[in-house]
């Protein structure tokens, strides 16, 4: 059982700002993250999107603002628990109580949620059949490639991963490449190897087309492709690789009773308290009159949280506000000067 | 104000005013359209706002940047006439819009 001053849910920017304004104010915090980096959106959707609406940073790239709040909060020393997803949430008296997937738990008189619109899951094919087949015969991504050799792989997808995979699993296995349009988006190096390896048939390019179904009903052998104009094809595959890419699903955080309507949590403006006592959900998750779905909106929202954070952790204490500019302790804790006692 | 359709995929539809400068997304957001769930809230980075455009309409739309083509990709069953709703800017010219939502987004 890991004791905190705060969990906070999400990796993202507000989540790691959080762990700034709490680490200024002397409170510790435990980051759980279901991604396997940090970052969040920022690195999971657009790591090299521009930026412009970041106070005093003209134009910065979602990963270059993770590593920038990542140094700013370097001091802090919060610990991080990547690839794990929050599963249950308990009241413990003034307490939470948290689980996750891997079993690890948490307790803590405060817990921020500042999930974004929730947690990376791979996007599935259309489908409903190739449920039973997932793990098996139908992967959303690549752990190790040897369990797909000498197979019959189709490979759904346009973009880097897709095309990334089809040409590696081409030395080892048959490979079908298929895809909505004609149109495939990749380096020009990477389109022209696609190009050659299909010029020596080493490869099968199917535009444009979709999954219709698969033939066999328990089996995968072979599934039927048709294009917006009812054509159809039959190909073989005994294996099927979809890269959809990632969406978010808000997960168990919808059953713990915060009032969630149309994915977003009701918060009180003065501390972004939720519903309940010490649950906090600041950033994209949070919604009240007049909510902008901007990064710093979340940064506002984090400062306000902390404060109640701050009060329910260290109820004995008198909260203080202090500029980071003057205050000694401030400074301290930032690692600028040395502790007095030191 | 110019009016949007909005036909869902059981075939209910719904009519409202939206204003010019607003997207088609935001336009279906502010009047409680299902099926729109625009999780990213407009920045092309989800799928999750995917429609289809009414064929005669499809080609009076600009045409969508490779942006919004990759994230097509990603969408539940794209056809020809898809498109990102926050990406379609409303205006006087779309008066009479009408837009199907897919029977899912994810």
């Amino acid at each position: 059982m890991i004791k905190t001053d705060v969990v906070i849910i999400g990796a993202g920017p507000v989540g790691l700002f959080s762990v700034h304004q709490l680490g200024i104010k002397g409170l510790k915090a435990e980051v759980i993250d279901n991604l396997d980096k940090i970052g969040g959106q920022c690195i999971e959707l657009y790591p090299d999107k521009p930026i412009y609406d970041i106070p005093a940073i003209p134009e910065c790239s979602g990963k270059s603002l993770t590593d920038r709040l990542l140094k700013q909060i370097k001091p802090f020393k919060a610990n991080f628990h990547l690839n794990e997803k929050v599963q249950e949430l308990k009241k413990d008296n003034n307490l939470w109580q948290i689980k996750t997937n891997k079993g690890k738990s948490f307790i803590s008189p405060n817990v921020i949620i500042a999930g974004g619109v929730g947690s990376f899951v791979p996007r599935k094919l259309p489908l409903k059949e190739l449920e039973k087949f997932e793990g098996k015969h139908v992967f959303y991504s690549v752990d190790n490639k040897d369990k797909f050799k000498d197979k019959n792989i189709a490979i759904f997808g346009g973009g880097d991963s897709a095309l990334d995979w089809a040409l590696e699993l081409s030395k080892i296995a048959k490979v079908s490449l298929i895809h909505r349009r004609n149109e495939f988006r990749g380096t020009p190096h990477t389109l022209s190897e696609l190009e050659k390896l299909k010029k020596d048939g080493k490869i099968l390019i199917k535009t444009p087309f979709q999954i219709k179904s698969i033939n066999e009903g328990n089996k995968l052998k072979s599934i039927t492709l048709g294009d917006d104009d009812g054509k159809k094809e039959n190909i073989e595959a005994d294996t099927i690789l979809c890269f959809f890419g990632l969406i978010m699903q808000l997960g168990p955080i919808a059953e713990w009773d915060l009032n969630i309507n149309k994915k977003v949590i009701p918060v009180n403006t003065q501390n972004f308290e939720t519903n309940k006592k010490g649950i906090f959900a600041v950033g994209d998750i949070c919604t009240y009159p007049g909510k902008l779905k901007l990064i710093l909106s979340g940064f506002h929202e984090a400062a306000l949280a902390s404060v109640e954070c701050f009060k329910r952790a260290r109820p004995n204490e008198k909260y203080r506000f202090q500029f980071t500019t003057s205050s000694k302790e401030i400074q301290e804790r930032l690692g600028v000067i040395k502790k007095i006692d030191d | 104000m110019p009016k949007i359709t909005y036909i869902e995929s059981s075939g209910k539809s719904k009519t409202v005013d939206v204003s010019s400068g607003l997207s088609v997304m935001e336009g279906a957001i502010q009047n409680n359209i299902p099926g729109i769930d625009a999780d990213c809230g407009g920045s092309m980075a989800c799928a999750t706002c995917h429609v289809y455009v009414q064929e005669e309409w499809f080609n009076k739309l600009s045409k969508p940047e490779d942006g919004e083509q990759d994230m097509l990709d990603m969408a539940f069953e794209p056809k020809k006439n898809s498109r990102l709703s926050c990406q379609i800017l409303v205006s006087d010219e779309l008066d009479g819009l009408i837009v199907t939502t897919p029977t899912k987004q994810t």
